[in-house]
């Protein structure tokens, strides 16, 4: 049958990471990445949405008027990196190193934090000294809420990872701490793949165009 | 194919972390090589979307696979086929809304 | 004290002698609740046994109360707009308030009627199907319910504080936008319709995730019964629809509290991109409530018909067909907004595809009956009604799918008469269907037989009275949600047969109300949890279901399960008893109704855009997340003596 062509054998499952020993730990990473994939659609709509909207501007500044390339470059790099060492709190995650793994998510929350930084600053330089605020145009509706939409999971990941990082310290790695770092590098990971989107389709694009 | 796998995850265990490395190289590089197409060259702007578009679905798919391991799990026919139908509504829902609403204005 | 007066008249509708008396009506059935629970000291029974409460059947039960109080509501609202329509020059309802009662109509019986009637039936019947002990995440399914029941709350207070939404239930921009349409009824459509969505798309994970892992040992993918499969394909369209429509409502709420730009006329908005993204949503939500009938439809038919189901993996795959094109037919909607001709042609087109899909499912329905040994129980008579009565749907469908005829038909009658004709019989009639058909497996009694098909005929025939000269009503060129016409153009005895009809099939829902309270005193007694002679696992086990469902975990080996255990039984071969072993259960949690309640307030808040009410909200919200996130007990075990206790009070221990 279909269904088993990729399928492990129970005897299997022993060889398995941590967080897949348990059922409860199999369903919830298979129900966060059929989540993952609800996502895609909410931002997929918003990023129809706003090519849509792109050339809408209404006699305000447009993408070309607004974009510098300095600020992004830096907010890409930083989340890049931020996937990176992501990445590698749950390699230690896999070599059960309750301390290389915090230290590496803390090493991502500060980026996670920067990233916000830069980006409030650049939503804040645009609506306050450039005249452009999300009721100017809705070129700029459609640009502050794709990106806003994306800052605010990021945000959320960042309370996430933090939740993370305590019940971590207080238990250590076990198969239900193993199952939600997983979880959580998972959700940063996709955040970083919307970005790379957000990267070509405004951006660049904003530039070409 | 299991095997694979689970050796891929056992090597983990040890050693230096190439798997994450080259994918966060791939990503920086594929990131300033479509920064390039945009800004240094001057293409025609058709041809310019279409290869940062590409360049951009090329490093979506490093990420989903070197860094989410996309391929892992008891039973990961579920979640590709979810990724699937995911990446298909919203090429739908963004392909459709442009083919639609570029003439309706 | 002048101000306190001012804003209380704004706060809480006014005017209207029928608002005042709804409003004590909700006062008296509010307090008479309120003293009822507490005379009879029940609170703690309530808040125990339910509204905590993690079990699927429970939960489904509650789905299906709140569904049909809000059948209700929505049922009242549709004789109130027949009642204005019958005649010509009718002065029962205004304009405006003629606006409110076809939006709230439209609105309630989509998403708090159609959504958790099937949601209920599918709590109750999925997990006994697959024979499993709960869904996948027992905590978000109670989530998903409150959420959906807040947000339906949310949306049905507009009545008495506020003011109702006026924009029709797909609430076209530009005019359910803050500038025509102030005050806060439309916020309320787009905040309760969004905090029911977001449960809607928990559920659709969740039950995806319950069927594809956890299904008993041996039941294949193409051994599921075919209501666990439409929940399948179901459950892949709500996660993959509903975040479109939580964009879309997004949008529009930022539209009108801070003043963006999205689907407005001025400074580049776009109306017409809200009809676009809404029926990207809209148009799979029509198969979100349609495939889970079939499923119920194919059940009921092949237990009465005692035949197994005709051409299975044709209809599995026919439903794997609908869930990918359902998601590329949505234009044929706005067919007349003025779209480029390859735009209307390829949507035509795909439109009359996903007509095949559906169209063979009927041929498979037919050929199960012929032959079959059929036992006409009401729930068999709702599914034998369905089949000519949705085909009628159908065939106006196909229609209506033509864009170039499609500027003849859209937004006249002979479109209302059309998705009446899919909704009420298919829809409706498969929730009444699945109701009659599973209610002794929920309660452990059976409806009254002949109360059932007297609400079935009444209905039935009503129905038919009510939507077939609607077609011609269309055809003579009278439009949707107009809410008053002159004499002289012929619609008004055609209009007055329809109000007869409407009327009609309100009788037969008082029928069945009638019918519910008389059996829940005199119904006949589901002793052996098999009252129909059913083929799936949910009848396999006691009527009520034990907590646990299944003191052991059946294997399966065939599809029809039940039918192949019971075939064993009758030939001698029968299992040895295992003993029995604890049960690992979820706990209840007061957190997904507490997290409901903290939606509610933060909702009400933003409906008013008091930022002070609706982002301390927000963050209990966050809090609830945050506060369940670091609950590590969250199992107990059912010891084995105990089971055996319940299974032998049950009467199922020789």
């Amino acid at each position: 049958m279909a269904e088993s062509i990729l399928s492990l054998d129970s005897k299997d499952k022993k060889n398995m990471p941590l967080e897949y020993t348990t059922e409860e730990g199999d369903l919830r990473i298979v129900g966060f990445w059929i989540f993952l994939a609800a996502e895609l659609v909410l931002f997929g709509t918003l990023f129809a949405s706003y090519l849509v909207m792109q050339s809408h501007t209404a006699g305000g500044p447009t993408a070309r008027d607004l974009f510098k390339i300095n600020p992004v470059m830096a907010e890409t790099i930083i989340l890049l990196v931020s996937s990176f060492t992501c990445g590698l709190g749950t390699l230690e995650l896999r070599r059960h190193n309750t301390k290389g793994l915090i230290a590496w998510l803390v090493v991502t929350v500060i980026l996670g934090f920067a990233f916000i930084g830069l980006e409030a600053n650049e939503f804040y330089s645009y609506a306050v000294h450039e005249g452009a605020p999300i009721s100017r145009s809705a070129f700029l509706s459609g640009f502050f809420i794709l990106l806003g939409t994306h800052g605010a999971h990021v945000s959320l990941g960042i309370v996430w990872v933090t939740s993370i990082i305590i019940q971590l310290a207080q238990r250590g790695i076990t198969a239900v701490t193993a199952r939600k770092a997983f979880m959580v590098g998972l959700y940063w990971h996709f955040l970083d793949v919307v970005w790379i989107f957000i990267f070509t389709a405004v951006y660049l694009t904003g530039l070409v165009i | 194919m299991h095997e694979n796998e689970n050796q891929a995850i056992k090597q983990e265990h040890t050693g230096f972390p190439w798997k994450q490395v080259v994918g966060l190289i791939l990503s920086l590089g594929l990131t300033f090589l479509a920064l390039w197409v945009a800004i240094g060259l001057s293409l025609p702007v058709n041809v310019t979307l279409t290869i940062i578009v590409a360049l951009a679905i090329f490093q979506a798919f490093i990420q989903l696979f070197m860094f989410m391991h996309v391929t892992e799990g008891t039973e990961p026919v579920h979640q590709i086929i979810g990724i699937l139908f995911g990446i298909y509504v919203a090429f739908a829902v963004v392909a459709g809304s442009i083919w639609i609403l570029a003439h309706v204005f | 004290m002048q101000n306190i007066t001012n804003f209380l008249s704004h706060f809480f509708v006014t005017g209207d002698p029928m608002i005042y008396g709804a409003d004590a009506s909700i006062a008296l059935a509010s307090i008479g609740i309120v003293v009822v629970l507490t005379y009879f000291k029940k609170w703690k029974w309530l808040w125990d046994e339910w509204l905590t409460s993690v079990d699927h059947k429970r939960i489904g039960i509650m789905y299906i109360i709140a569904a049909l109080l809000m059948l209700f509501r929505g049922g009242v609202d549709a004789l109130m707009m027949r009642t204005q329509l019958a005649l010509p020059n009718m002065h029962f309802l205004n304009a405006e308030h003629y606006n409110q009662v076809f939006t709230t109509h439209g609105t309630i019986m989509i998403i708090f009627v159609a959504m958790p009637f099937i949601f209920g039936l599918m709590n109750i019947a999925v997990p006994l199907q697959i024979g499993a002990r709960d869904v996948a995440f027992p905590f978000l399914n109670a989530l998903s319910f409150w959420l959906f029941f807040f947000g339906a709350m949310l949306f049905n207070l507009s009545f008495v504080i506020g003011g109702s939404p006026d924009a029709g239930w797909s609430s076209y921009a530009p005019f359910a936008g803050a500038e025509l349409n102030p005050g806060v009824g439309q916020n309320y459509y787009l905040i309760g319709v969004q905090i029911s969505g977001i449960g809607s798309l928990a559920t659709g994970i969740n039950f995806l995730v319950t069927i594809l892992k956890m299904r008993a040992p041996g039941m294949t993918l193409f051994k599921m019964p075919m209501f666990t499969w439409s929940i399948l394909i179901t459950s892949v369209i709500v996660i993959f629809a509903f975040p479109a429509f939580t964009v879309a409502l997004a949008l529009m709420t930022i539209d009108r509290l801070f003043g963006a730009h999205f689907f407005t006329i001025a400074a580049g908005g776009s109306p017409m991109l809200w009809a676009n993204l809404f029926w990207f949503w809209g148009h799979p939500e029509v198969y979100i409530v349609l495939l889970p009938v079939f499923g119920i439809f194919s059940e009921v038919i092949a237990t009465f018909a005692h035949k197994t189901l005709f051409g299975y993996v044709v209809m599995v795959w026919s439903m794997i067909a609908i869930s990918f094109l359902s998601f590329i037919t949505w234009l044929h909607h706005f067919f007349t907004m003025g779209n480029t001709a390859p735009v209307n042609a390829f949507f035509s087109i795909s439109t009359m595809l996903i007509a095949i899909p559906t169209g063979v499912k009927i041929f498979n329905w037919l050929f199960t009956l012929n032959r079959g040994r059929i036992e006409f129980t009401t729930p068999m008579l709702w599914a034998l009604a369905f089949i000519p009565n949705f085909t009628i749907g159908g065939v106006t469908g196909v229609m209506l799918a033509m864009a170039p005829a499609d500027y003849q038909y859209h937004n006249s009658y002979f479109l209302v008469a059309h998705f009446h004709s899919t909704l009420i019989a298919g829809t409706v009639f498969g929730i009444f269907c699945g109701l009659h058909y599973w209610w002794p497996k929920m309660f452990g009694y059976l409806l009254n037989e002949k109360l059932g098909k007297w609400s079935f005929w009444v209905f039935m025939i009503s129905f038919n009275i009510c939507f077939m000269p609607m077609y011609f009503l269309g055809l003579m060129g009278m439009t949707r949600r107009m809410y008053t016409y002159p004499a002289g153009l012929g619609w008004g005895p055609i209009n007055f047969i329809i109000t007869i009809g409407a009327f009609g099939m309100g009788l037969g829902f008082i029928i069945m109300a009638l019918n519910i309270v008389w059996s829940a005193i005199h119904g006949k007694k589901d002793t052996t949890g098999d009252p129909w002679d059913g083929r799936t696992l949910e009848w396999s086990t006691a009527s009520p279901a034990p907590e646990y469902n299944f003191a052991h975990i059946p294997t399966v080996s065939t599809r029809d399960a039940f039918e192949a255990m019971k075939e064993e039984k009758r030939e001698g071969r029968t299992k040895p008893q295992l003993p029995f072993k604890p049960i690992h259960m979820p706990n209840n949690s007061g957190i997904p109704f507490i997290m409901g309640g903290f939606m509610f307030v933060a909702g009400f808040g933003f409906v008013f855009e008091w930022f002070w009410m609706g982002i301390p909200g927000l963050l209990g919200v966050v809090a609830c997340m945050i506060a369940r996130s670091f609950v590590y007990n969250d199992h107990h075990h059912i010891p084995a003596d105990e089971i055996e206790r319940i299974e032998r009070a049950a009467g199922r221990l020789s």
